[in-house]
């Protein structure tokens, strides 16, 4: 039962909330950003004139249906697409020049462990390319699968864990170079809900001990709202933003707190959101 | 990245460069075009030391042109230029009458009915035998794993005495060369169509016992209809193996005619443009083989329902 | 196995070697009965095919190949008969049937048994084929023995062996020659600058579009009748069998690199551009890993391909040695069991090669979904 009232802010997509803070560092600093690409069917504008700041520590998720431009959106910020039109700076630099000081680190949907690579090694391998020393890979290694609570599986194999433990493994190796920046593709998308729960639990023990900047893909509307500190709903065919959402539940959240009305409220929220953006239509 | 308008509108030569059929045949024609010069540059280079040998020898005032169009023209080169082979192929092929003895078609259809009669028999031997195995546990536990290990045995090397041993009994000609070629390729083919027969999902099979379906009905509607991708993989490993064996069961009693007997006649006579003229004839009847079966197949997979 | 099938079968074998009795062993030859040792043993594996035939299931698999190797035995000792040998007639022959009989159905008992126990499976899946292996060669033997078929038409299988083990020193050369220079080094050099080239083709996208359409071309012909042009770029000697070795190892090792290389899925490519990494450590790190599989495969073909084609190269001319030179003039001469040694050498030698590379594969791609069945 939380002792804090969650302070709820309807504040538009333009605004920014009350903070009671100093004004934090921008991480992601998006302006207009469009991408349109050929298809055989027509132009398809994946994403049109999207805009977004994110402050340092925030827990931004993007949620909305396929096709909405929430994975390309995260994609453009990591270098892996173009925008072809719009402004981005990312911790201060362009994106590429992001990308190539190894500012964030990315979680796919699937693990992407390599399987000829044991668990250790696969946790060093960001390492290894960045040039880290042998003693400051182990040590990285080591200290990361901890914190993922799977220590002891360093010789083991990916295709010996199962699914959700791989997962934990892939966010690990995700964090194990300290970037400014965790990017999470739907990374539970793949797990059952039961394993998605703890994780959703384990990620935001993570995010509160490490306080790191957090950009998270999802399909989930409880999900969403559970972790994040931000909402952004997005809406397809063009890609852009429908709302910005506000949620600021008290750090030591539990799931429990998903039963409870303002929970529930926020959660409306982004479903109104998500239909007004013609998400629920055929 | 700062705002920048990469806008959709390409000059003409990009859309030139884009197109979709420039751009599937330019590497292709692109690699080939090199490889040519490649080879004229090596055929120059190889055939230098010969030609400036034989203008020696001769006694005749040479310059460095003579020496250069020598090597595009020398008689008993050690490296044909590519005009070279084409003119003597073209001459081979078109120059004589299909049946003379003198005829690269000749010899090609002596090859090819050995291959080809070999072909046939390997095939029917190997899905016999394939069929065979799928049916019997005890066969699939007894034989095929000497079928396995008969892959990795060359074969290829048993081609002299089969010659040799049907020489003695009295079989010459088409027929032991025919074997030859149905033994080696009736191994890849038996191992082909076993992956094959065994190759639908377990649910399907449990499927058809739902049905009471009998062991010839599973074999009819299920196991020849998922084997046919491997039935034509297989069939085109078998062809080329049938043709080189063909054409190595002409080496060993110095056959007289057939592209074998070509390549044999070409180096022990010296005659380098001819050896290469039989060794296109030979990647030409390769080529076409497979390609007719990839004609089959294709028309058998769309008659199956592939995209 | 049907029990009764199994029953029925020994019984037969049984009543056989009772026929071996009266019947008589070569013309005008004395009967089983008066060689002392021989008929004793007869009447052995008669009981124990009896005594196997009681049983009728797994415990009947000891006796009955007991008995069938005795019968075995026994047929071969008369063998050494000249009188025998050559002219066997209907008593010989009916304890070839005994030992043939009950080999078949103790192996197809054998193969019958479903085991869940991972330990005498894998027993069970050598023992068949080495006792169906066994009980061919043995036919075999017999067969050639028995009818007196000439040597120069088809040797028994202990006429090749004798002349394999008698003819060691040159078996060996052959195989330096012929291995060892020919086939060895054209391989390395095939499937390096296969791989190589699959590199480069994979680095430049223009060079891998033009060159695998033409890989599978070559990958189709008859590679092997370059032979004779190598012989007169190189020369008699192994040089031009090494030569001939590397083009024909080299396509199949170029279309199989090429595919696997870009067998590294969409997401570790990602993966790696969001670490900022080099080609050359994504090349050493993802690519080249994730086409290893692809690469064993084309090991393992090009094991096979290797030394067909250095024996067919030697086929075309070749100084005094190598396994193609001695099969060729062997046969020529009618010397077959020489011929059948260096058939035996070749199996031999294609098979260590094989199963090395096998296990160079299993231990290097241990990873893959295929071994985790």
């Amino acid at each position: 039962m939380a002792l804090i009232e969650p302070h709820i802010s309807f504040a538009g997509p333009a605004e920014q909330p009350p903070t009671d803070t100093a004004p934090k560092r921008l991480v992601v600093d998006a302006e207009n950003i469009s991408l349109t690409f050929e298809t055989a069917d027509g132009k398809v504008d994946a994403l049109s004139n999207v805009s977004l700041k994110v402050g340092e520590g925030e827990f931004v998720s993007f949620i909305g249906p396929s096709g909405c431009g929430k994975t390309t959106m995260l994609r453009v910020i990591a270098d892996l697409q173009q925008p072809t039109s719009g402004s981005l700076r990312v911790n201060g630099m362009s994106a590429e020049a992001a990308r190539l000081a190894r500012s964030y680190g990315y979680v796919f949907q699937a693990p992407a462990l390599f399987p000829w690579r044991s668990i250790e090694k696969n946790l060093k391998l960001p390492l290894e390319i960045m040039g880290f020393s042998e003693a400051e890979q182990q040590q990285r290694a080591e200290h990361y699968l901890s914190l993922v609570n799977l220590t002891g599986f360093e010789r083991k194999f990916p295709w010996q864990l199962s699914g959700g433990m791989q997962q934990r493994v892939s966010i690990a190796r995700a964090l194990s170079f300290d970037p400014a920046l965790l990017l999470m593709d739907e990374p539970f998308g793949a797990l059952d809900e039961i394993v998605r729960d703890h994780l959703n639990e384990q990620l935001l023990q993570l995010w509160r001990t490490m306080g790191k900047t957090v950009l998270f893909v999802t399909h989930s509307i409880p999900e969403a709202v559970f972790l994040s500190s931000r909402i952004v709903v997005m809406s397809p065919r063009p890609g852009r933003i429908i709302d910005i959402i506000d949620c600021n539940f008290p750090p030591d959240r539990s799931l429990e707190i998903r039963e409870t009305p303002e929970f529930l409220k926020i959660a409306q929220r982004v479903r109104n959101g998500l239909r007004a953006g013609h998400s629920y239509d055929e | 990245m700062t705002s920048s308008s990469l806008a959709l509108a390409p000059s003409s030569a990009r859309t030139l460069a884009r197109h979709p059929l420039v751009e599937r045949y330019a590497p292709i024609l692109t690699t080939v075009l090199a490889l040519v010069a490649i080879w004229y540059i090596a055929a120059v280079a190889m055939n230098w030391t010969l030609v400036k040998d034989s203008f020696e020898r001769e006694e005749t005032p040479y310059t460095v042109s003579d020496i250069l169009a020598g090597t595009m023209d020398a008689e008993r080169p050690l490296l044909p230029a590519p005009h070279q082979i084409a003119e003597n192929f073209f001459d081979s092929v078109f120059g004589y009458p299909p049946l003379a003895p003198r005829s690269l078609v000749y010899h090609s259809l002596v090859t090819l009915s050995a291959t080809l009669l070999g072909f046939v028999l390997g095939a029917i031997f190997g899905i016999v035998l394939a069929l065979m195995i799928v049916h019997s546990r005890v066969l699939e536990r007894s034989l095929l794993p000497w079928i396995i290990c008969s892959q990795m045995v060359p074969i290829l090397a048993l081609a002299p005495i089969f010659i040799v041993v049907l020489g003695a009994i009295g079989l010459q000609g088409l027929l032991p060369k025919a074997i030859i070629s149905a033994y080696l390729c009736f191994f890849p083919i038996a191992i082909g169509m076993v992956k094959g027969f065994t190759s639908p999902d377990p649910l399907q099979i449990e499927l058809m016992r739902t049905w009471s379906a009998t062991p010839r009905q599973v074999l009819w509607k299920l196991r020849w209809p998922a084997a046919v991708p491997f039935l034509f993989a297989s069939l085109k490993v078998a062809i080329t193996i049938s043709l080189i064996g063909a054409i190595v069961a002409e080496l060993p009693t110095g056959a007289e005619a057939g592209i074998g007997a070509r390549l044999l006649a070409g180096s022990y006579y010296g005659q380098t443009v001819q050896l290469w003229s039989a060794l296109v004839a030979s990647a030409v009847l390769s080529w076409g083989l497979i390609s007719i079966i990839s004609l089959i197949e294709r028309g058998v997979n769309r008659g199956m329902g592939a995209r | 196995m049907d029990p009764r099938k199994f029953r029925l079968g020994l019984l037969f074998a049984v009543a056989a070697i009772t026929l071996a009795f009266v019947a008589p062993l070569a013309h005008g030859e004395p009967m089983l009965l008066l060689r002392p040792g021989r008929w004793q043993a007869a009447t052995g594996a008669g009981v124990l095919f009896a005594l196997a035939a009681w049983f009728a299931d797994w415990r009947g698999l000891a006796p009955g190949l007991a008995g069938a190797i005795i019968a075995a035995a026994v047929s071969l000792l008369l063998l050494r008969d000249p009188a025998i040998a050559g002219s066997a007639a209907a008593g010989f022959w009916a304890i070839v049937v005994t030992a043939w009989l009950a080999a078949a159905m103790c192996v197809t008992h054998l193969a019958s048994l479903r085991t869940i126990r991972k330990q005498r499976k894998r027993m069970i899946n050598i023992a068949v084929p080495l006792l169906f292996g066994a009980t061919i060669f043995y036919l075999w033997e017999v067969a050639v023995r028995g009818f007196g078929v000439p040597p120069v038409l088809l040797p028994s299988p202990s006429a090749a062996a004798s002349r394999f083990l008698s003819s060691l020193p040159t078996l060996a050369a052959d195989f330096n020659q012929t291995f060892i220079r020919g086939v060895l080094i054209g391989y390395a050099i095939g499937c390096g600058a296969g791989l190589l080239v699959a590199i480069l083709a994979h680095r430049f996208e223009f060079l891998g579009r033009g060159l695998l359409p033409l890989g599978n071309f070559f990958s189709a012909l008859p590679l092997v009748g370059i032979a004779p042009i190598m012989v007169m770029w190189f020369g008699f000697d192994w040089p031009s069998k090494a030569a001939v070795v590397a083009l024909v190892t080299f396509f199949p090792m170029l279309v199989n690199a090429i595919a696997g290389l870009s067998a590294a899925g969409h997401i570790e490519r990602d993966l790696l551009r969001s670490y900022a990494a080099s080609h050359r450590q994504s090349l050493t790190k993802l690519y080249l890993p994730a086409a290893l599989p692809f690469i064993f495969n084309a090991l393992k073909i090009n094991a096979t391909l290797a030394l067909i084609g250095a024996i067919v190269a030697e086929f075309f001319g070749t100084p005094t040695q190598g396994i193609g030179f001695r099969i060729s003039t062997e046969a020529g001469r009618m010397a077959l069991d020489m011929v059948w040694a260096e058939i035996a050498l070749a199996a031999l030698a294609g098979m260590a090669f094989y199963g090395f590379v096998t296990l160079a594969e299993r231990a290097t791609t241990f990873w893959h979904p295929s071994y985790r069945t």
